[in-house]
């Protein structure tokens, strides 16, 4: 007998409701927190850092404007208006200031920004000068690492600019035992400090914090209690007033004591959720098995027969919606790179307890169901799946799936499982594990994951072999030669390889530093009572006080760096068709593509420079006419042919995602170049580093400051996204695709793997779509693939949104590790989804 | 074991992976090329010619058909071994017709049985019995297209009679693992629901089939005929609506058979 309940259930009238109330109105920059943070700050000169980090904290908590909207039976938010954002200065600000005029005109993401905030943040960011974890961060990189950044080699933005978020907290503790059970765990932990160690008085400061932090969160429940109490009374629909009634008491109870009941344990967990998006502005606070934990509530209430499946959904379908009632500000390069107002709060379902047993449950389907009835972004919802997931469990994700929200994401715990055992975990902690933002696993309430640590890029270091580590002039990388003096493959290959690994050295260095500002400037007290073993250890997360500490960058291009090297080999070496020097100009060149019309703008300018020179007046229709003429004349053609004829052979190279096994084997060395080096870094919480393959959506931007590359790439045009085949490259299906994906070695990137696949509806038509989608899923998996989601709308569909936004304000659409409205991406970003190569079913 | 039937040669002009609509589960399809028939709705014209040749597609010439051994093929069908083990599907050899090269296929059948992969086969039944004896002890499905149980009209519309077939039909039920039926829908041809009884009473009579599929017409095949130079006699005429298929489906249902819609 199956011990879940795995039909659909009925949406309730009221989620449309709290839905179209969260798109009323543009999201919007909100300032009282930062007002109230500096605040704080100007009184608390001279005290321990964390200590002022917990009193600006409850300053903020108690001050922070508080609002019930209508309809709501999940409430606590933390901006006035919905869908919008506090600012967060101590960890940067310039960038905001830069953007005051434009934030609200960006392509990406733009935010409301009224004149008055404008005011109050300029006196706020006046204080904050000198004192940002960025500035700090900036100060302890080596001149090397900067001038990396600055060649865009590699991008710590994420940490640089941003507190780290990326962190499962531990909701069933605050679940169990709530914020007075955390206070008493920390006051025991205070008296019995060893007063003969000589950390004692750093633990006592550190337990103190941790202390007024949990206070201050009761405090803000309690002000929505009372609150809740106070529309009660005014409300005349007694329907609503027995609702506030119970938000009344809710909160009066939770976060405070353990939950007793479903509702309870709901509202529970979305303090948590925002608060603690409220002390940082770290993104990825991923809720992780939110089936697991919330479980034992909803089992009681059902049991008892004071809820019904019905009343459950609803509830879960309310906690959906506060997830996307908050977005984060970022500069405009990074709301690219992270394009979508996204949280990448990632929740997920399914999957196998400690003792290894199958864990669906009826709220893993509720899960589903919820995702399915509010078709928003958020939560970035993913599912577990192993040999023992129930067939129906992803057949019902398929549903999902095929409704082209984008979600949910696939994880594969036969491959993360041993990847995380490898790095440390004990096997049962590793079987509890949960994602983190995109596709990056770890285990709840005891990892400081720092999983987003940077974007590599790895075709950058392969422009650096080709200009002997010159960029724009100056000398970024190290020397490895004249390419015209590499005589083998190997040699080629090898440079390569250091190319790689000094970047690599540089890149650990940023983190490092980045690790190190925070550690000094931005402890999280409330953070780190929820996170083994900050309170045993007396120290916060950003200390070391977590069970498991990482750092996890990411590289992006692999399928690039494969098809690239391969055909170097293949052409350059083997077949001797071109030289590395032939090659290095037709890079530069990009192929020829553009330098006809390049060529032909400068033969127009001599004409026209001549005549002016002359003293004749060119008017702009006539200089259109010199150019047409010139470019008629194929004078400029020149040398752009032999550069085309170039870009043809590389094109008929095999390319990996085709199912081939000479150039997929390639591609499993090439991603050892990035994955294997990072391997024996340290970073400063006493953790080690380990490698992602994924882009998030950097591809895109990080793409545009890369020139040709040769594996027939155009400059400027987007990098392969993650680890799925480079766009319109794999043309042999959706199994030759994820075969070749397969080839690569997943285990190895544990910090995760990205795979993208784009369906068109059709594919997943009918029970038969839904049951050869769900087979593709599980061949990928059986051949140890870690990770993979699908995009499933039609290109006319997505043409047809461009063209009218207005029409489409609620396409969701799979961007890398998350989903986002497809009107709010950037053109370029929209231009990319819409090439990535559909996969029909025939 | 002798192994030499790896070595047989055949020509083929496709193979496509993720297949769902011919044979249960994901599956790959082998397409042979040659086909004895010349139906004016055939949505693949290249595949009727056994000569190798040109087609313009997207404005490119493309060869059409190659030579391979089935040992060239296996390797391309294990490909996706694993997707045919997670969803119950396997190989299936469409055209053209298959039983234009007999020997070709059943090697490649008996191959795939060898390594435990599900097989199908999507055919005309239009050739010597003795042709399909040699297919089916390594076959588990076969999928036989039943056009029209006039043969006057099968014969204006496909360029044969239907005797062979209706014949060939009979035996195949009796001798075959598993058989189903069916109809591709074509307007102007047999989209009556007389004539789908017609061939759906002949299928009931067949006693062993449960099955029977209408295939609506479509017009995916058009731009080949330009491709190849030929005339696309069919121009022109309309898609077949939803309330008409369902109509002719439930026309099939009538008979006590199970029918679909689509593969």
């Amino acid at each position: 007998m199956a011990k879940y309940y795995s039909k659909e259930i009925v949406k309730s009238p009221r989620i449309d409701r709290l839905k179209d109330a969260l798109f009323e109105k543009a999201p919007e920059i909100e300032v009282e927190r930062a007002v109230l943070l500096t605040e704080s700050y100007k009184q608390t000169e001279g005290m321990p850092t964390i200590t002022r980090r917990a009193k600006a904290f409850r300053h903020i908590l108690e001050n922070l404007p508080i609002i019930i909207h209508e309809d709501e039976l999940v409430v606590g938010s933390a901006t006035k208006s919905q869908r919008g954002c506090q600012i967060f200065p101590e960890f940067s600000f310039q960038w905001i200031e830069d953007e005051f005029d434009t934030i609200e005109t960006r392509a990406a993401d733009p935010f409301v920004l009224t004149d008055d905030s404008k005011k109050a943040l300029k006196e706020v960011f006046a204080y904050w000068k000198g004192k940002t974890t960025s500035e700090l961060a900036t100060s302890y990189m080596r001149s090397e690492t900067i001038d990396a950044i600055d060649g865009n080699v590699f991008t710590p933005g994420n940490y640089f600019f941003n507190g780290i978020g990326h962190v499962t907290a531990d909701y069933d503790l605050v679940l169990r035992i709530g914020y007075d059970g955390i206070i008493k765990k920390a006051k025991a932990a205070l008296s019995a400090i060893d007063a003969k160690k000589g950390d004692a008085v750093k633990r006592r400061i550190f337990l103190n914090a941790v202390i007024e932090s949990c206070e201050a969160a009761i405090t803000f429940a309690q002000r929505y209690s009372k609150l809740a109490y106070e529309m009660a009374e005014k409300c005349s629909d007694p329907v609503r007033r027995e609702e506030l009634k119970t938000i009344g008491k809710n909160c009066s109870r939770v976060p405070q004591f353990g939950a007793e009941n479903f509702h309870e344990a709901c509202q529970s967990f979305w303090f948590v959720q925002m608060l603690i998006q409220t002390e940082s502005n770290g993104h990825s606070i991923s809720p992780g098995r939110f089936d697991i934990y919330m479980y034992p509530y909803y089992k009681k209430d059902l049991k008892n027969g004071k809820i019904t499946r019905e009343q459950a959904q609803e509830l879960v379908d309310c906690v959906w919606i506060k997830l996307n009632s908050f977005t984060k500000v970022r500069d405009d390069a990074s709301a690219q790179g992270f394009a979508g107002y996204s949280l990448f709060q990632n929740l997920i379902a399914g999957g196998q307890d400690k003792n290894g047993v199958d864990t669906t449950n009826d709220l893993s389907f509720m899960c589903l169901n919820a995702s399915m009835h509010i078709m928003l972004p958020q939560p970035s919802l993913s599912v577990r799946v192993w040999n023992k997931t129930p067939h129906e469990f992803l057949i019902r994700a398929g549903e999902l799936t095929r409704t082209g929200i984008g979600l949910p994401a696939y994880y594969n715990d036969e491959v993360i499982i041993p990847a995380l055992v490898s790095r440390g975990l004990t096997l049962e902690d590793a079987r509890q594990y949960n994602i983190i933002g995109c596709v990056e696993p770890q285990k709840m309430g005891k990892t400081d994951g720092w999983h987003d640590a940077a974007f590599f890029n790895m075709l950058r270091p392969l422009e650096l072999v080709f200009s002997n580590g010159v960029d724009n002039g100056k000398q970024i990388g190290i020397k490895t030669g004249d390419v015209n003096d590499m005589t083998t493959f190997c040699e080629f290959y090898d440079a390569y390889k250091a190319q790689t690994e000094y970047m690599i050295e540089l890149m650990v260095d940023a983190d490092n530093a980045i690790d190190l500002a925070h550690m000094e400037r931005a402890p999280l007290p409330f953070l780190s009572s929820m996170i083994e073993d900050c309170i045993g250890r007396g120290k916060s997360v950003q200390e070391g006080g977590a069970i498991y500490n990482f750092t996890g960058p990411q590289g992006f291009g692999v399928a690039n760096m494969a098809d690239g090297l391969y055909a170097i080999r293949k052409l350059v070496f083997e077949e001797r068709q071109f030289t590395l020097g032939e090659l290095k100009e037709a890079l530069a060149n990009n192929f020829g593509v553009d330098s006809a019309t390049g060529d032909a703008e400068k033969i127009t300018l001599e004409v026209v420079k001549g005549l002016a020179s002359k003293g004749v007046e060119v008017s702009e229709e006539q200089i259109a006419g010199i150019y047409k003429q010139v470019v008629e004349s194929g004078a400029s053609k020149g040398s752009s042919n032999k550069y085309q004829k170039i870009l043809e052979l590389i094109n008929e190279v095999p390319k990996f995602g085709n199912d081939d096994c000479e150039i997929d084997a390639f591609a499993r060395d090439v991603a050892y170049t990035y994955t294997k080096p990072i391997e024996k870094y340290k970073n400063p919480r006493g953790g080690i580093y380990h490698a992602g393959l994924y882009p998030v959506s950097a591809n895109v931007p990080l793409g545009a400051q890369t020139g040709a590359t040769p594996d027939g790439r155009l400059a400027k045009t987007p990098i392969a996204d993650g680890v799925s085949p480079a766009a319109g490259r794999d043309v042999n299906g959706p199994t030759a695709s994820a075969n070749s994906v397969a080839k690569l070695d997943h285990y190895i990137a544990s910090n995760g793997t990205l795979f993208n696949m784009k369906f068109h509806p059709s594919a997943l038509a009918g029970p038969e779509g839904l049951e050869s989608f769900v087979a593709l899923i599980r061949g990928y998996f059986d051949q140890k693939g870690s990770h993979v989601q699908f995009n499933v709308v039609s290109r006319e569909t997505l043409i047809e949104a461009q063209k009218n936004p207005e029409k489409y304000k609620g396409l969701v659409v799979r961007v890398a590790g998350y989903s986002a409205l497809f009107t709010t991406l950037s053109k370029s970003l929209q231009d990319d989804i819409i090439n990535r190569t559909e996969q029909k079913g025939f | 074991m002798n192994n030499d039937y790896l070595n047989t040669t055949g020509r083929i002009f496709d193979i496509q992976r993720f297949s769902v609509h011919d044979g249960p589960g994901v599956r790959t399809i082998v397409f042979l090329k040659g086909c004895f028939l010349r139906c004016k709705w055939c949505c693949n014209p290249e595949s009727q010619n056994h000569q190798i040749e040109t087609m313009i597609v997207d404005g490119k010439e493309k060869i059409m058909g190659r030579d391979v051994t089935v040992a060239e093929v296996m390797e391309q069908i294990e490909k996706d071994r694993i997707y045919y083990r997670r969803s119950g599907g396997g190989v299936t050899l469409s055209g053209g017709e298959s039983l234009a090269q007999p020997d070709f296929a059943a090697a490649i059948l008996r191959a795939c049985k060898e390594k435990g992969i599900n097989t199908a086969l999507e055919s005309t039944g239009c050739a010597g019995y003795d042709k399909i004896q040699k297919l089916l002890p390594y076959l588990d499905l076969y999928l036989m297209d039943i056009k029209h149980t006039n043969s006057e009209k099968h014969k204006q519309f496909t360029s044969q009679p239907n005797q062979l077939i209706l014949e060939n039909a009979r035996k195949i039920a009796a001798d075959a693992k598993k058989l189903i039926i069916r109809v591709p829908v074509i307007p102007t041809f047999n989209d009556t629901e007389e004539e789908i009884r017609g061939i759906a009473e002949f299928t009931k009579s067949l006693k062993t089939v449960e099955e029977l599929h209408l295939l609506p017409y479509h017009r995916l095949g058009e731009d080949k005929y330009k491709g190849l130079g030929r005339t696309y006699e069919l121009h022109g005429i309309d898609l077949i609506p939803d309330e008409k298929i369902q109509r002719l489906k439930k026309v099939v249902e009538e008979t006590g058979l199970n029918c679909r819609i689509g593969g």
